[in-house]
Order: structure tokens, then sequence, then C-alpha cells
């Protein structure tokens, strides 16, 4: 098969310092992920258009060869697989076999093809990326672990997250990406109309 | 008055340098250097690299230099070495059927293709304290045959054209890698086989030994035992075909087992396969024994209680650094856990006490 | 080859633990397998704890770490010098002033806030081992929430002590779903696992991570006619005169004559400075 050339822009946005930038991504992913409805800076990495760098400083710190990852709607470019194939080179595979998924929320659906797990491995599930326009702490009422009372967060629906509550705890884990900020969702949280 | 317990990192300290002076022992004694333990002590080497997952005669030397002579300890700094290393590539299986044998015997022919090479055993040494070597003193020259050159082929092949021998399933690609995935079962052979060639050679021989004694009977032979320098080949992407990186010495058994047969299959004979590093051939032999003990349940054959038929037992329990650790963190303050036992049994000791007062009262 | 990466994991490996570290997080009080790796330090010495450690540190981090509640035990100190070496963060014995603290057998006294993250050492992670020993079945009856073997190992305590003979690794239910070992902390620390930190709990050798988000439920084990009781030696500390903290019984001469101190020896010092005193404190003695 004859080399492609690769795009210059997969060459660049890794993070400058990646064990200490990987380090401070992280802690922004676990605040977010353990504490639904709040929200937390994430940056340094930049991928593509229209991946956003906190989807990209994501990707950056959980994904690796080790991770399927899925690709859908506009973020299914090929400038983005060669950032990720030159960046990240996780495998690219459809829902199925994903651990990791990347799109906007319309391009996400339907979110019920995305492995939940196993009875005996609930851990063997995706973790969905939303690419969102904006992230508000209002809209929907969560509570849960990791929420003392009640929490909101601008959910981009309510019926989905609610089914996909119900599986628990089997089921879908989420973050939602907007510029250089981060919210997560995971299956344990309960959420209801404002 | 009580002034609580200061103070830790001098103790630690301390007894760092304390044992330092320790290993060095007699100063008047000539140090021992890394090469002479690499070329001397050379089975201590290959237990070493096998149990430690890494083929480097030198570091595998400088470990055991470092441990004292503690082979346990040794594995264990070769295996946090060894974790902290890149993935460069993958190699091709090496081909065993090509190795240069140094020894090779088979327990089930007199003779067979190849012949019967003793190579360099204690089998049939004496087993005399040599006194000689006591001082230092010239070796006298082995006598040294033609090497052959055609390649060896393997014993049970003899078997498998007659269809004697079950014939192995073509594993997956890439083998499960204990390293890099959490164990789960069950287990497949690839897995077993390579936690077994990483377990503690004495438990393994435990295990096998014990299946000789009637714990989960199986009768092995020695189909072949074959020691001998084989080659390591990686495929260069950019050339485009695999170059040879180098060569290892690998200890290989094939045991043969009889099999009365099932539903499905005739009667025939069936395989152990037991691979290490070096020469380190009661562990190959052992692993031989164990693995064809754990297939019990893909052969059909009755599977009976013993702990050598027990993946989870056997698999779990192998593993002479994760067993080390545990036993020895028992050394480790447990003041707390202790206090809270005592107070329950205070308690406990308590309530009888004032029971059997009530009914004496009574 | 004294070169080790930040926090001395290399990324490929903290990117595995990180991941491990969110399913549990997504699955409170499940155990989620991870691939741990050999450490420069024995198995059961904290190997898992230092491995969820290490893929948390980022370099603003102030680490604390103790081994039965005190900062300054052999273990701990060795661990604590392997970060500063590896990692080359701040450490701090002070509990309040901690963004990490790595623990061993407790819980500190003083309440966690939101922004620490307490990461447990644990040696056996199934609650259910001692019931039954088989890997295989134990994450069948998690699967089905078949927790009835516990229930009557506990029930049969009762019926032939009087009471629960568990004193330490008391089982808990997180979230009215798993039941999971709090990992070997005095039965008087449960109660404080329900807390705004973030809980994190590190089995190196068993390969399992799990973990407890911030205000996740807790709950011990216990029957309608025999609730949990937390209770610990009643004795005040003899240095600071605290009643409300767990204690360590020293013996202090050939008679066994024993004194009671605070096991949280930050939290005892900082009460000794604000002038709190207790029956063998040097001023009290003099
Ligand atoms: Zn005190």
């Amino acid at each position: 098969m004859p080399a492609r050339q690769m795009s210059e822009q997969s060459l660049i946005g890794a993070f400058e310092t990646p064990p200490q930038d990987a380090a401070r991504a992280f802690r922004a992913a676990l605040e977010a992920l353990a504490r639904p409805g709040t929200l937390h800076g994430i940056k340094g990495g930049q991928a593509p258009a229209p991946v956003s760098e906190a989807a990209a400083s994501l990707l950056l710190t959980l994904c690796d060869p080790e991770t399927p990852l899925c690709l859908m709607g506009a973020h299914d470019t090929r400038e983005i697989r060669d950032w990720i194939a030159f960046q990240i080179g996780a495998p690219i595979v459809g829902p199925a076999k994903a651990m990791f998924a990347l799109g906007t929320w319309d391009a996400l659906q339907p979110v019920t093809v995305f492995p939940i797990g196993t009875a005996e491995y609930p851990d063997r599930s995706t973790t969905l990326i939303v690419e969102m326009e904006a992230l508000s702490q209002d809209g929907a009422q969560l509570t849960g672990p990791g929420i003392e009372t009640t929490a909101s967060l601008s959910l981009p629906a309510l019926e989905p997250f609610q089914m996909n509550a119900m599986l628990f705890p089997l089921g879908l884990d989420f973050y939602f990406t907007s510029g250089t900020q981060i919210a997560g969702l995971p299956r344990s949280t309960t959420v209801e109309a404002n | 008055m009580y002034v609580a317990v200061k103070g830790g990192e001098r103790a630690i300290d301390n007894a760092h340098a304390w044992l330092a002076e320790e290993r060095r022992g007699d100063v008047t004694v000539a140090e021992l250097t890394v090469p002479q333990i690499r070329e001397q002590l050379a089975l201590a080497v290959n237990r070493v690299m096998t149990e430690g997952s890494l083929y480097d005669p030198d570091l595998a030397a400088l470990a055991i230099k470092q441990s004292r002579g503690d082979l346990i300890e040794a594995i264990f700094l070769i295996r946090a070495y060894r974790t902290t290393l890149p993935r460069i590539g993958h190699s091709h299986p090496v081909e065993t059927d090509k190795m240069a044998c140094d020894r090779r015997v088979s327990a089930t022919f007199k003779d067979v293709p190849g012949g019967q090479v003793l190579g360099p055993t204690f089998d049939y040494t004496h087993r005399l304290l040599d006194f000689k070597l006591m001082a230092e003193g010239e070796v006298p020259e082995a006598v040294e045959a033609e090497p052959r050159i055609e390649p060896t082929p393997h014993v049970t092949s003899f078997l498998n054209k007659e269809g004697l021998i079950q014939t192995e399933a073509e594993g997956e690609d890439t083998p499960p890698d204990l390293t890099r995935e959490p164990l789960e079962l069950p287990a497949n052979r690839a897995l077993r086989l390579q936690a077994l060639t990483r377990g503690d050679e004495g438990f393994i021989l435990s295990m096998a030994y014990s299946t000789q004694r009637g714990y989960g009977n199986s009768h092995a032979f020695v189909g072949e035992l074959r020691i001998g320098k084989v080659a390591v080949e990686i495929d260069i992407p950019e050339l485009g075909f695999a170059i040879e990186v180098g060569e290892v010495e690998l200890t290989e058994c094939e045991t043969v087992n009889k099999f009365a047969g099932s539903k499905v299959e005739p009667p025939q004979f069936t395989r152990g396969y037991g691979l290490t590093f070096g020469q380190t051939e009661r562990k190959a032999i052992s692993m031989a024994l164990v693995d064809r003990s754990l297939r019990s349940k893909e052969l059909g054959v009755e599977v009976s209680n013993s702990p050598a038929h027990d993946e989870e037992f056997v698999l779990y329990h192998c593993d002479n650094i994760q067993a080390t650790g545990f036993l020895e963190h028992i050394k480790l303050p447990h003041y707390v856990d202790f206090q809270s036992e005592m107070e329950l049994v205070r308690k406990m000791r308590a309530e009888i006490a004032s029971a059997s007062a009530k009914e004496a009262a009574e | 080859m004294s070169d080790y990466n930040f926090a001395y994991l290399d990324e490929q490996t903290k990117r595995m633990i990180r991941r491990a570290i969110l399913k549990g997080i997504a699955v409170p009080g499940y155990q989620v397998p991870f691939a741990s790796r050999e450490m420069p330090m024995p198995y059961g010495w904290g190997t898992g704890g230092v491995q969820v450690s290490a893929a948390c540190l980022m370099p603003e981090d102030t680490l604390k770490v103790i081994d039965q509640g005190a900062d300054d035990t052999t273990n701990a100190v060795s661990i604590r010098k392997f970060f500063e070496k590896t990692a080359e963060i701040a450490v701090t014995e002070k509990t309040r002033e901690a963004t990490v603290i790595q623990t061993r057998h407790r819980i500190p006294e003083e309440p966690l806030k939101e922004g620490q993250i307490l990461v447990y050492q644990v040696p056996i992670p199934e609650p259910l081992r001692f019931l039954e020993p088989r890997e295989t079945e134990t994450r069948k009856m998690h699967a089905l929430e078949e927790y009835g073997l516990m229930h009557v190992k506990l029930y049969e305590d009762i019926a032939k002590h009087g009471h629960i003979a568990t004193s330490y690794a008391y089982p808990v239910k997180v979230e009215g779903h798993y039941v999971m070992d709090p990992s070997p902390i005095p039965k008087f620390d449960n109660p404080k696992m329900e807390m705004a930190a973030i809980q994190l709990f590190g089995a190196g050798r068993e390969q399992r991570i799990y973990a407890v988000p911030p205000y996740t439920k807790v709950v011990s084990l216990d029957f309608e006619d025999h609730p949990f009781d937390p209770s610990k030696a009643n004795h005040p500390c003899d240095l600071c005169g605290a009643e409300h903290t767990y204690l360590d019984e020293v013996i202090i001469d050939d008679d066994g004559g024993r004194m009671f101190v605070c096991s949280d020896t930050d939290y005892c010092a900082e009460r000794q400075a604000m002038g709190h005193r207790g029956r063998l404190s040097p001023e009290a003695a003099e």
C-alpha cells in the first residue's frame, strides 16, 4: 500500500509536556465524572476541527492503541483520523466495538448500539464524548453518587439518560465537552426534568 | 514520658547502609563480579531470567549479586526493571525445530533421528562433594563433536505421522499477555503457559510431583527434552521482512500422556508443554506436567479435586513475587487491626464473665 | 536509567489505570480488573495504592502518606519518599493541606473536603473471598447481587457470640448495590466513608481498582435487631485527651502498663498544639 501523505495538522496538537498535562487533564476528567453537574477546565490538546480542545485533551489522556475508538458524524474526517493515528494510535472501529466514541449528540444516535458491559464485567462499556455548543449548570436535575443534594447540567436530552441509568450497574458513561470545558455523567446518576 | 516512635526515615537509611555492608561481606575476600556470576552460576541466572520474564544474562547476574543470592529477590528486581521497558516490537514465534541443540533426550524412543545428546547434565554425576572445587584449578577440556547442521525434528512429530498423538490447534495470532492484561478466568492455554513459565520453580515442581503421586492421575513420559539456542526474528515494517535480532537459549519439554479417548476422540497420546529460558530443565519438565494436568477439562478427561487440576488454584498461587510480597507484608505494622481485634476479644470475654457471674449469683 | 517518567509509571500504564479509576467511579463499589504492573516495592506493601496515586498525581499536588494513621511509620515514609523522588511533588503531614492522601488501614480523623482524594491500599479487595475462595464464583455472586452467604456468616457470628465478630475490614454496601471491602480499616472508620472527597482503592497483587465517589451511600452491613456498632475502646487519648478518636494501645513498661494514644498522629499533634492535654501529657506528668 503506498504511503499516503499525512496532513501537517496531524503532526501537531499533542500535549506540550505530556506527563504533567495529561495528569492535569485526568484530574479534570476524574472530578467531572465523580461530581456530576460540575464543570472543569481541561486543555492542552489540539485536534483538527470540529474537535474541541476539551475533547482532544480527553482523547490524549485516556486513549491509546489499546482503546478502540468510534468517530461519528462530522468528527469522522480524514484529518481527524490522521491526527488520531499519529497522536494516539487508537484503532478506529464501529459502535459495537467502541471503548470510546466521539461526536455530537445527534451524530451519536442511537446510543443504544454501544456496549453497556456485562453483568460480570459492567466496566466493558463505552464512554461517550459528546461535543456540545456550550455547557452550563442548568437544565436536567441530577441526583446520585457524587452529588451532595442535587445538581443541574445542560444535557442534550432527558429520556436516553434516564433509560441508561435504569441499566445500572450496566450502562454508558458520558463526557460533555465544549471549548476547554468538560462535564461528566456516569451511569449511576439519576436524571429528572427540572 | 512517652515519646512517639519517630525517625522512620533515618532507620530506613541506616538499614540500607548495613545491608550494603553485609552484601559485600568480608572485604579481605575478593568481590564477586557480574561476569563471574553470569558464567559460573549460570543455572541461577537462567532461573532468574525465566521467572523474571527477561532474557538478559548480565542483568540477571547483577540482580543475583544485588540480592545476595536470594533468587526470588533477584527475580523481583528483574520484574520491576522489566515493566519500565518500552515495547519496540514483537518477535515471530521461535522455531524450536531449528534449535541448535546442546542437549536432547527422549524417554519414549531408544533412538530418534538427530540422536540422543546428553549434553552438560548433572543426570549421571554421582552426588559427591568435589573438594577439588575448593581450590581453583584448570578444567579438563571436553571433547567436541561436529555440530549438526540440519534441523532436529521434534520426537512428537514422529508420533503425529501415525496419528497417535493429538494435533495441537493453531493458536490465535496474538497470544494474551499476563503482564499487560489482568488475569481472567477461565484462561486459555497460551495464557496458562505464560503464567507457568513465570511461575515459581518450587511451586510448579511440587504441583507436577503431586500429579505423579495420584493427585490428578496422569502418567507422563518425557517425549523430548531439548536445550539450545534459537534465533529471534522481528519484522521490520520499513524493510518489509523479518530480520534476526539475536538468539536465546531455551529449554523445551514435550511430555506424552496416554489418553483413553472420549466420545469424540479415539484413544491417543496427548501432550504437555514446557518452555523456559536457558538450561532450566527441572522447571520445563514440571511445567509440561502441570500444563497437561490443567488441560483435563478441554481434553474431556475426568477432572478431580486435585490442586493440579484446578486452574484457578494454580494460576493464582504460582507467582512467587506476588506470593512473597503478600506473605511478607504481615511484617508491616497491623496494630490498628490488632487493636480492634483486642477490643472485640475483651468485650466478648467481659460478656462471658458477667454472664457467668450472674449465673453464679442466681 | 535513573531518569524515570513523572510519577514513575510510563504514560501508557497511567492511561490504563486512569481508565480503570473512571470505570470505578462510574460503578461505585465494583472491582474493576486492571493490569497491575510490577512496582519497585513488594506486592502487599501498597503497590495498588501506589499505582493509583501515581496515575492521579499532578505537579501541583501535595501528598500525605499514612500507615496505621501515622505519617512516620516506615512504609509510609518509604512511599512518600518514592513520590518525592519520582514526581517531585510537595509532601505534608497535615491532612488539611494534602490534596492526595494515600493510606493503609485508617481514615484520617479530620473530615476530608471536596478536591481531596483518599487512596486506600487494599490487600484483598474481594469481601466474599473468605467465604468463597474462587474468583469465578465471587464474580457471579456480585453479578447476581447474591450476598446471602455474607449475611449468613454475620448472622452466625451473632448466634455464636452475641454480636458480629468482625472488627476491621467490615463489609459495606455501596449505593444499595455492590458489597465492598473497605480495606482493613477499623469498623470505627466505616461511617466516615460517606465523605466529600473521592475515595479510590487499589489492590495491586489482586489487580483490582474500585472507587466511592463523594457523597455516596456507604452502609455497613447489619441486621435490624443487631445494628452496626462502630464503637471503639472507651478511653480518652492519653496525650491530647480526645474522646472521639481511634486509639493505639501502647505498652509502656514491663508490668504491662499501657497507654492509649490517637492513631492519627497529625490529628493528635494538632490538638496538643492547641493546648489539649491528656492523662500522660508531658506537662500533666510533671
Ligand atoms: Zn490524641
